[in-house]
């Protein structure tokens, strides 16, 4: 299976507005939303006919059992992650990070590792599409395994797959790109956009993930849109095209339509990407 | 006063906001905490005071003292470390530094050094401190670097730009906030990371109001979640060609025009009477 995977670096660029008409002109039928964050994508795909759901579970959390405390203070002092509190002795479970040191040191036996839910993993359907998405209980970390999960769901159920990833560098994209063909780096014309760029560019390059660049809402800076496309060809990244901004694509989100299918001159610049965005697939 | 500026949903305008009120407070501290693509100093250009490392621990292992038990294999809940015959392996960028493996080793084969995962900037602006997180390419987690950098917070005013998500990072830059600034994009996706991080404040206890921001003509969805939920909405921001264009430059609007100015300054003393409202009750 290939596998398409959206980046930014920077938030709001337009990953998750590109990656719904790429899904759509590429008519992909396997795709999911790798930023369980804060997930959007289902926002903008219609209804699904079945839908599965299975908990998702944290590495399980430290729990003191206040009877066999004796307050000896050992696991308060082993904690990397000052998650164990004195007078009492109680764990804070979203500092928690399930490394069972204390439970290693309690000389009464007092500290057990309980599994905690910690998310949901969905996966919907309709005839031969398959999306796989999470959402993530409040105050929960390890995304990192979470996306893991999330792209497990879709392995191999199609020939090609999409994903929407998150804005950054860390475990959620470390994850998110773990295992892809190409990175599509949705760009944007700022000084911090082209910061956040380069950063995501090394981290994919670090895990030898092939990169290409578009750059979105182009017009609001030409000059440093210039910028990009001089970067991208100094470093022999593929650039393949600009969007314009286009207010349609804010209609398009608030009234569940596919860009795509309302036109306009954004819908267009990404039918032109589509095709580019599918020969460079081809060619790896 | 320390006020944690969020969003949930990435671009909303968190930098643009944070670096606007920092650069009209004209005092206390501006802490970026987006360690993992860190901006606010392009458009606050301090003058640098000083920089840190920021480190963590990482076990090395003496393959004449380890006979391969693999007890630490087995109790690392990180899959960190991996035992081929003769080799000890242990996959940095995994390691969690819990030390739970250095601890065990019934043959004392490891040990632990330090290892640079990213760096802290401080540096002034006029009477404004600028504090910097910057994580290290590959590095999975920039939590450490953040406990650091909100070290130094400074009780009269921080203002403290937050990473986008609701992960564990996020929750680490509210832990020390007394109020919450939430920014808000006018589009479905705005509205439902709007309600995800409104959440997460709920649940942390901490009081928030909410800045709308790039408001068009026509429906918005996060005005609508605001009404509906009881959350204060503290001011309104309409899309600007002009102000779009000047921040893509890294610009300080406050500095550009006196009409932002204005409304930042505005904002600055909403935000510090509501905080101190919030903690009154």
């Amino acid at each position: 299976m290939k596998q398409l995977l959206l980046l930014s670096g920077k938030g709001g660029t337009g990953k998750t507005t590109v990656a719904t008409c790429l899904i759509q002109l590429s008519q992909a039928k396997a795709y999911a939303d790798c930023d369980v964050d804060a997930p959007n994508l289902h926002l903008v795909l219609g209804t699904f006919e079945n839908h599965s759901t299975k908990p998702y579970y944290d590495l399980p959390k430290a729990v003191i059992d206040p009877d066999l405390c004796t307050e000896c203070g050992l696991c308060h002092q082993v904690c990397r992650f000052d998650a164990i509190t004195r007078n009492p002795y109680q764990v804070i479970p979203h500092l928690c990070e399930g490394c069972t040191y204390c439970a290693h040191v309690c000389p009464s036996e007092a500290i057990t590792l309980e599994e905690t839910v910690a998310g949901t993993i969905e996966l919907h359907t309709r005839s031969d599409e398959t999306f796989s998405t999470a959402t993530l209980k409040m105050g929960s970390g390890t995304t990192g395994l979470l996306v893991t999960e999330v792209k497990k769901q879709i392995k191999d159920k199609a020939k090609f797959a999409i994903l929407d990833g998150s804005p950054g560098i860390g475990c959620p994209v470390i994850a998110s790109l773990t295992g892809v063909d190409l990175a599509l780096m949705v760009a944007e014309p700022s000084l911090s956009g082209i910061s956040d760029l380069q950063r995501v560019i090394q981290s994919a390059r670090q895990l030898h993930v092939p990169a290409c660049v578009i750059v979105n809402k182009s017009d609001v800076n030409e000059e440093l849109t210039g910028r990009i496309r001089r970067y991208c060809n100094e470093e022999a990244i593929p650039f393949l095209g600009t969007i314009p901004y286009d207010k349609e694509a804010i209609a398009a989100i608030n009234s569940g339509q596919s860009l795509i299918e309302r036109g306009g001159p954004a819908s267009e610049a990404i039918r032109a990407i589509h095709h580019k965005v599918m020969k460079e697939l081809e060619a790896l | 006063m320390k006020i944690a500026v969020l969003s949930g949903k990435g671009g909303t305008g968190k930098t643009l906001v944070s670096v606007n009120l920092a650069a009209v407070a004209d005092k206390g501290g501006y802490f970026d905490c987006d360690v993992e693509e860190p901006n606010g100093h392009l458009f606050l250009k301090p003058s640098l005071i000083g920089e840190e490392e920021v480190t963590s621990l990482k076990p090395v292992v003496d393959m004449d003292r380890c006979d391969g038990c693999k007890v630490c294999v087995t109790a690392c809940v990180y899959k960190a470390l991996a035992y081929i015959p003769g080799e000890l392996m242990i996959f940095d960028e995994i390691c969690h530094a819990c030390g739970l493996c250095t601890y065990l080793c019934p043959q004392q084969a490891l040990k632990e050094t330090k290892r640079v995962i990213g760096t802290i900037r401080r540096g002034g602006r006029g009477s404004l401190s600028v504090h910097t997180g910057k994580m290290r390419i590959g590095e999975s987690t920039g939590v450490p670097i953040i406990k650091k950098l909100l070290k130094k917070l400074d009780d009269d005013l921080s203002i403290i730009d937050s990473p986008p998500g609701s992960g564990c990072l996020v929750l680490e830059t509210i832990e020390h906030a007394d109020y919450c600034l939430l920014v808000a994009e006018p589009t479905m996706f705005g509205a439902q990371n709007l309600a995800l991080v409104h959440e997460l404040t709920r649940v942390m206890n901490k009081p928030a109001g909410v800045l709308l921001n790039k408001v068009e003509d026509g429906l918005n969805p996060s005005e609508l979640y605001a009404k509906e939920h009881d959350l204060k909405i503290l001011a309104s921001l309409p899309y600007d060609s002009y102000a779009a264009l000047e921040s893509s430059n890294a610009e300080l609007l406050v500095e550009r025009s006196e009409k932002y100015r204005t409304f930042f300054l505005e904002l600055l003393k909403e935000v510090v009477d509501e905080a101190t409202l919030a903690a009154q009750r």
